[in-house]
């Protein structure tokens, strides 16, 4: 297919994996922290660690949307689903997210009207169809899906559409980076920057990780030779001496970001003094809420939000899974107690969570499989 | 901006985690404490049926086997084929049942009317035996347009025509508006089985090819751009098609090199071949390259962040054969009508067992694993 297969050639990414492996220098043990959960997808999907040398890692970062959602704040949300009179919306990976008392599913199960929408338009097409019920919409994520979120409440406003809400989770990336950067057991050499949350923010803001943390950043796209050219980027930064933001997704991401996004957002919302994030605890300044002006499309302000405080299950270990302290199968209860099908820790339900994209794709012996990818050779002939 | 007041606790709680780290001892022994744990006899722990109940995945496998297969247990359903092979006189009967639930009713290529059909028909062809006689059965909603219905008949009845069934017992009831979305449809069959051949899952051999007979997840695909929640549009249609003379066909080409046939429907051709897998005990490894898919369910799943391989195919089977059959199994099944664009597409080998694994087309590995409920669209 078209501007999909030119970035999954595998003979450009052997030829980058040799270059990879030529900046190497020997001894040295090279960990790059992908900060995106779309990358973690990406890697996993395309089994791009067998074209990396052992001594280059990809640690698994906090940029995962539904990862970083604190258990209370689902609990809250079931709690608005289940007035008589609400219909709530939220993206499809959303909806298996456990929270102290169940996930989406379970309260759809137990009577709730939720609804899986791929676009905040969605919910407002819903609203428009159902003017008997309020219809709240689920926003999750980061920088990324905050503009479609502002543009939608702006839209409704326009509409007067008086039935349509908004519950905002939505998150900035700058604080979750910094945290990382701040955490005494830090052992990265750079960071793949966010290629989506870029595109609206664009690559000033990761100035202070080279200048004051040193550590090179290049931002990246999300087909595997996007990723491995990222890679190879951050290490020539290395071999050079050089500490760089680089943008090695010029064909999306502008170097200035997406200035009518940010001001969509900016009209909209405005930072919360404080934030709880799954498994780092809180952040403050890291979240986003709708401002007072549009009080009345605000789910928070409109339903008693019981505000549930939960802790983190204490087998769970999805901060150092998110802090890439722990690999994801270093986890006490990684693959047995906790698994796609019965999750503990938001990293094993979306599929971009560290966890899940694992146990779903690499949960193998990387010996034992090239053994039998070699042996049995799998195609006769085409 | 400052981050936050966990900070100091960090690495304590780094240093604990490594030291639990330290326990686990290596990556290898954690992977064998999880296949243990996977090969425990599934509990249900939902106090209430979820959609992830019905969408062929690893939450039906469980709910099976932990509610229908316990609570009716006997040899020929724990075998949990396609179709149960009973022994009526002297004669062997293939018999088989399914219900269609699909939305919308009518999509480009058809309509529930040749799924209801096609699939039990195909149920019937994949277990090696001759389709001969179907039942019918509606659940209608009050209020549902009679022509809808005449419409979704004349499908079946041209269908089962096509397939050289009869439909020659069948059922109606009428519940309130509300109680059901349209129209539900059940089917069963029966079929003769006068071939001498064992098919089943658990026969797949190290060595043996995996052939599937066309391009993957037309039907999944076509039927999610019918439900007109994306605004994309294509000349995509479904795939829905009788099997079961492509299912002699490769019978006649393989005899006894025929090891398992299955119609890949709910949860595609991965979740077929983790069946196989774990029935086995064998590994199978697929070169994701030759995977036959059209580029517009490619980019449809690229759209959606679905995997193809996860799609359902209405008219699409998987067969694992020997080796020496493969390629006369491979030139029948192309010579069909129904098999154009069929390919070998991976291989069966025996490490690790129980598992699917793909060779990417950007020349790595990964596994291929039952999802739990339906591929859930990811947010960005």
């Amino acid at each position: 297919m078209r501007f999909v297969d030119e970035f999954r050639d595998p003979e450009a990414a052997r030829h980058l994996a040799r270059s990879i492996a030529e900046l190497c220098e020997p001894g040295r043990r090279y960990a790059f922290m992908e900060v995106c959960g779309g990358h973690t997808h990406t890697i996993y999907k395309h089994g791009l660690e067998d074209h990396l040398p052992e001594t280059v890692r990809l640690v698994h970062g906090p940029g995962c949307p539904v990862c970083v959602l604190p258990m209370g704040r689902v609990d809250d949300a079931i709690a608005i689903a289940e007035h008589d009179d609400v219909i709530m919306t939220a993206f499809g990976d959303m909806m298996r997210v456990p929270g102290g008392r169940g996930s989406f599913f379970d309260a759809k199960a137990a009577g709730a009207d939720i609804r899986m929408v791929y676009s905040p338009l969605d919910a407002l097409k819903i609203a428009r169809n159902h003017p008997d019920k309020r219809v709240v919409f689920m926003a999750i994520g980061f920088e990324t899906t905050a503009p479609s979120t502002a543009m939608t409440v702006l839209r409704a406003q326009a509409e007067g559409l008086e039935n349509f809400a908004v519950f905002a989770n939505h998150v900035t990336i700058i604080p979750a980076i910094k945290a990382i950067l701040d955490s005494p057991d830090l052992r990265l050499d750079g960071f793949l920057g966010p290629g989506h949350v870029s595109t609206v923010i664009g690559c000033r803001p990761y100035a202070f990780i080279a200048r004051d943390h040193g550590k090179p950043l290049v931002t990246s796209g999300f087909e595997p030779l996007d990723i491995l050219q990222s890679v190879h980027w951050l290490m020539r930064q290395l071999a050079e001496g050089r500490c760089e933001v680089e943008n090695q997704y010029t064909r999306v991401v502008p170097w200035d970001g997406n200035r009518r996004a940010l001001e969509a957002i900016g009209r909209v919302m405005e930072l919360r003094p404080w934030f709880e994030w799954r498994g780092l605890g809180f952040i403050s300044h890291s979240a986003m809420q709708l401002r007072e002006e549009f009080a009345a499309f605000d789910a928070e302000r409109l339903y008693d939000v019981p505000g549930v405080r939960v802790a983190d299950p204490k087998a769970c270990q999805c901060g150092e899974v998110l802090k890439g302290v722990l690999e994801p199968w270093e986890c006490k209860v990684f693959g047995t107690a906790c698994t796609p099908e019965t999750p503990i820790g938001t990293c094993m339900v979306s599929s971009e969570g560290a966890c899940a994209a694992y146990y779903n794709f690499g949960r193998f012996s990387r010996s034992r499989v090239r053994e039998a990818t070699l042996l049995a050779d799998p195609v006769v002939r085409r | 901006m400052t981050s936050g007041t966990r900070g100091a606790s960090w690495a304590e709680d780094a240093v604990a985690a490594h030291a639990g780290a330290e326990h686990l001892r290596s990556e290898e022994a954690v992977l064998e404490r999880i296949e243990r744990a996977r090969r425990r006899r599934p509990r249900v722990r939902e106090e209430r049926i979820t959609l992830a109940h019905g969408a062929g995945g690893k939450a039906t496998a469980t709910l099976i086997e932990a509610v229908f297969v316990d609570a009716f247990r006997n040899p020929e359903l724990e075998r949990l084929g396609d179709a149960a092979v009973v022994g009526v006189g002297d004669a062997r009967l293939a018999f088989t049942t399914d219900s269609y639930v699909v939305s919308p009713l009518f999509f480009p290529g058809g309509n529930i009317g040749d799924l209801a059909v096609n699939g039990t028909v195909n149920d019937l062809a994949v277990a090696g035996a001759r389709p001969q006689h179907l039942s019918a059965g509606f659940v209608l909603e009050e209020g549902f347009p009679l022509a809808d219905l005449r419409r979704i008949v004349d499908t079946m009845a041209a269908a089962a025509a096509a397939a050289g069934v009869q439909i020659v017992t069948g059922d109606t009831k009428v519940v309130q508006r509300g109680k059901a979305d349209g129209c539900f449809v059940t089917t069963a069959g029966v079929g003769l089985l006068d071939r001498t051949v064992v098919l089943d899952a658990g026969a797949a051999r190290p060595g043996d090819a995996v052939i599937v007979s066309g391009p993957i997840g037309d039907h999944g695909v076509t039927v999610m751009l019918a439900r007109g929640d994306l605004d994309v549009e294509s000349d995509l249609v479904s795939d829905t098609a009788p099997l079961h003379t492509l299912c002699a066909a490769i019978l006649d080409a393989g005899g006894r090199g025929v090891r398992v046939m299955r119609d890949a429907t709910r949860g595609g051709v991965a979740t077929i071949l983790n069946e196989v897998a774990r029935a086995s005990g064998a590994a199978v490894v697929v070169d994701e390259a030759a995977v036959p898919v059209r580029p517009e369910v490619t980019g449809a799943a690229e759209l959606l962040g679905i995997d193809p391989l996860y799609v359902a195919c209405e008219g699409r089977l998987v067969a694992v054969v020997a080796e020496e059959v493969a390629e006369e199994v491979l030139a029948a099944v192309r010579a069909h009508p129904s098999g154009d664009g069929a390919a070998v597409i991976g291989r069966v080998a025996d490490d690790p067992p129980g598992l699917v694994l793909l060779r990417t087309a950007f020349g790595g590995t990964r596994i291929v694993d039952l999802l739990v409920g339906d591929p859930l669209p990811r947010i960005c």
